[in-house]
């Protein structure tokens, strides 16, 4: 009858959500969203459910489509000016490998897990809330490559990110993370990527990558960064809502909820250990250290949401106090790891500088001169010596995160955090209490972990020796990609940019 | 526990010692020497023998620390999984009871690594 009045909004997404839902007729509810129940999580009321944005698909196309256009006007200017030129250091670039190879890749994975799962929710405004964020995760993970592109022109290790990601060792830590997030039931996904992964630890990945780019004039990055900026909000808000609302709905929730917490918090604290040291050793520019960023993102925030989430039975993370006392060093031990693996990397790694060594000591003063600075000096002497350290040896990994057994005992710094199980027969080994808990938990699904060392040793990455799987199953250029930043040809390329002359003669081709 | 899965949810495990070809997993680690920023993870026969366990795996793997030119082998305290280990010289690596998997320590006393910081 008002065929010719506009709808509001509020209108139009109450057509869109609410009005476009129907109860069946001759299909039973449950064959129609097979997975909902099996979790355990009980649902009362899919009205409860308030969507903190009521965005309506053609405002989200409008509003996008905007910020898209003046993104790639961003990104043509700083193609035709060479805005790599302009980058702090060559050895910023580094930092983009890891993120190339290590995040874009999961926001792939985020668009896909929020494609499945929007599918699976009975409640229409759970559907939508999820269908637009696999949209905006799609558009992440396709602007992110379209920001670092122009670097693959200039700088090595950029060629083949998606394939690194599939099989390269390290790389194994973020992809199985979303493998395990993607492979569990709707409600554990939504609490693991929206709730602990955007609303808890999104901060500590997308501030310091973000931050990092600004400080060290990567404006293609940055400009990236602003354009997911209002939906990385959107997608905290909403996993901040998605909490509330499964611990409103019914009291035996709680428990099962209260488990993925703590299980994720762990597993995000494990993915981000990357973050710490590309923030503490990647980045030529700081932005703050890895402890401090902790502290901000983590303890402050972190604290003060646990606290709101009280009143609903929920307390902290289990291991919470393990990570909070492990800031002070899981930067340092990273990047130790990546520096005796530098032949097995498509980044380069180097030791710190002067400055940057007393950098780090003056952020760390509890561990960094006791505990790390001898290790980096001995390696630099040894370097100079030009018997530069690499690690010959395949690590043990953690059956669970798969970082390499590489943790520390919280009271003593000198002893690994190793601990191992036996199921079934067969001896489990992990890198912490944390991780050998969220095992004991699901046995059935660990024991299938693809672990990059045991799978090398089966013979399923080609081979025999390590240089083929590197080159052959990696698709790492070996001499360019990998080894130290020092002699690398990126380092060459920088220099020349710069004009900066070689200190040997004989570098000068 | 098991998983909450649609269906009834099994696996096999990925790592079962058939699929290494004869050859099984062992990891080593020394203790306060963390200049090697992981336990080792090695390929090794479990037909082999200590002596030749050590000559041909472990020495090279520790090499390049200082201190592995330092170490007296008859003094270095072993644990194998977590219990105190003696290593018999001529037995095989299976018949010592170091199976796929299995974990050895060692500890050298007065040999603690570089800096006084375990590395
Ligand atoms: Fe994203
Ligand atoms: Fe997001
Ligand atoms: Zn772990």
């Amino acid at each position: 009858m008002t065929a010719t009045k506009k709808l509001n909004l509020k209108q139009k997404y109450q057509y869109l959500t609410r009005d476009m839902d129907w109860e069946p007729s001759y299909q039973k509810k449950s064959d129609i969203f097979p997975q909902e129940d099996f979790e355990g999580i009980k649902i009362v009321d899919w009205d409860g459910w308030e969507d903190p944005f009521r965005l309506t698909m053609d405002a989200y196309w409008k509003y996008q489509a905007e910020k898209e256009k003046k993104l790639y006007a961003i990104f043509d200017a700083f193609a035709q000016n060479n805005g790599h030129q302009n980058i702090s250091d060559g050895r910023y670039v580094n930092s983009l490998k890891l993120f190339l190879s290590g995040v874009s890749p999961l926001e792939y994975a985020a668009f896909q897990g929020y494609a499945k799962v929007g599918r699976q929710f009975s409640g229409a405004g759970a559907r939508v809330a999820c269908q637009m964020q696999a949209i905006d995760e799609l558009r992440h993970s396709q602007t992110q490559q379209h920001a670092m592109s122009h670097y693959n022109k200039h700088f090595n290790g950029l060629h083949d990110a998606p394939l690194m990601h599939d099989r390269v060792w390290f790389l194994s830590v973020p992809k199985s993370f979303f493998d395990d997030a993607r492979s569990a039931g709707p409600f554990e996904f939504l609490t693991a990527i929206s709730f602990s992964f955007e609303y808890v630890l999104t901060n500590l990945l997308f501030v310091p990558f973000m931050s990092g780019a600004a400080y060290n004039g990567d404006m293609a990055t940055v400009t990236f960064g602003f354009s997911a900026q209002s939906d990385e909000a959107r997608h905290m808000t909403l996993g901040l809502e998605i909490i509330k609302f499964l611990l409103e709905q019914h009291e035996d929730n709680v428990p099962i909820v209260q488990k993925w917490i703590d299980k994720w918090f762990w597993r995000g604290f494990r993915l981000l250990s990357l973050v710490s040291m590309m923030m503490d050793y990647m980045l030529p520019n700081k932005v703050m250290s890895w402890q401090e960023a902790w502290e901000v993102y983590y303890e402050q925030s972190g604290g003060a949401l646990f606290k709101d989430l009280e009143r609903y039975g929920i307390r902290p993370p289990k291991y919470q106090d393990v990570a909070n006392a492990a800031k002070e060093h899981i930067s340092h031990q990273l990047w130790s790891t990546f520096y005796q693996y530098g032949q097995a990397t498509n980044f380069h790694t180097w030791i710190p500088k002067k400055e940057e060594l007393d950098w780090l000591a003056e952020k760390y003063p509890n561990s960094f001169d006791k505990y790390y600075r001898p290790r980096f000096e001995h390696w630099d002497a040894l370097q100079k010596k030009g018997e530069r350290f690499y690690n010959p040896t395949l690590p043990q990994l953690c059956q669970v995160c798969q970082v390499p057994v590489l943790f520390t005992e919280t009271d003593d710094p000198t002893a690994f955090s190793h601990r191992d199980t036996v199921y079934k027969e067969e001896r489990y080994h992990f890198c912490s209490e944390a991780c050998c808990e969220i095992f004991d938990n699901e046995p059935e699904k660990y024991i299938q972990a693809w672990l990059p060392v045991h799978q090398i040793y089966q013979g399923n990455c080609g081979g025999p020796d390590l240089p083929s799987v590197l080159s052959d199953y990696y698709h790492f250029n070996l001499g360019e990609d990998n080894l130290d930043f020092s002699g690398s040809p990126d380092e060459k390329r920088w220099n020349e940019i710069k004009g900066i002359k070689p200190l040997d003669k004989d570098d000068v081709a | 526990m098991a998983v909450k899965a649609i269906s009834e949810y099994t696996a096999e495990p990925k790592d079962k010692v058939e699929n290494f070809n004869g050859m099984q997993l062992l990891y080593i680690c020394w203790h306060k020497h963390l200049m090697f920023c992981a336990p080792f993870a090695l390929l090794v026969s479990p037909n082999m023998t200590f002596p030749e366990l050590w000559e041909t795996q472990i020495k090279p793997a520790i090499a390049p620390h200082p201190d592995s030119a330092k170490i007296a082998v008859e003094k270095i305290q072993w644990e194998l999984n977590g219990k105190a280990f003696e290593p018999n010289q001529d037995t095989s690596l299976l018949e010592l009871g170091i199976d796929h998997k299995s974990m050895l320590t060692m500890a050298t006393p007065g040999l603690n690594g570089l800096y006084d910081a375990g590395f």
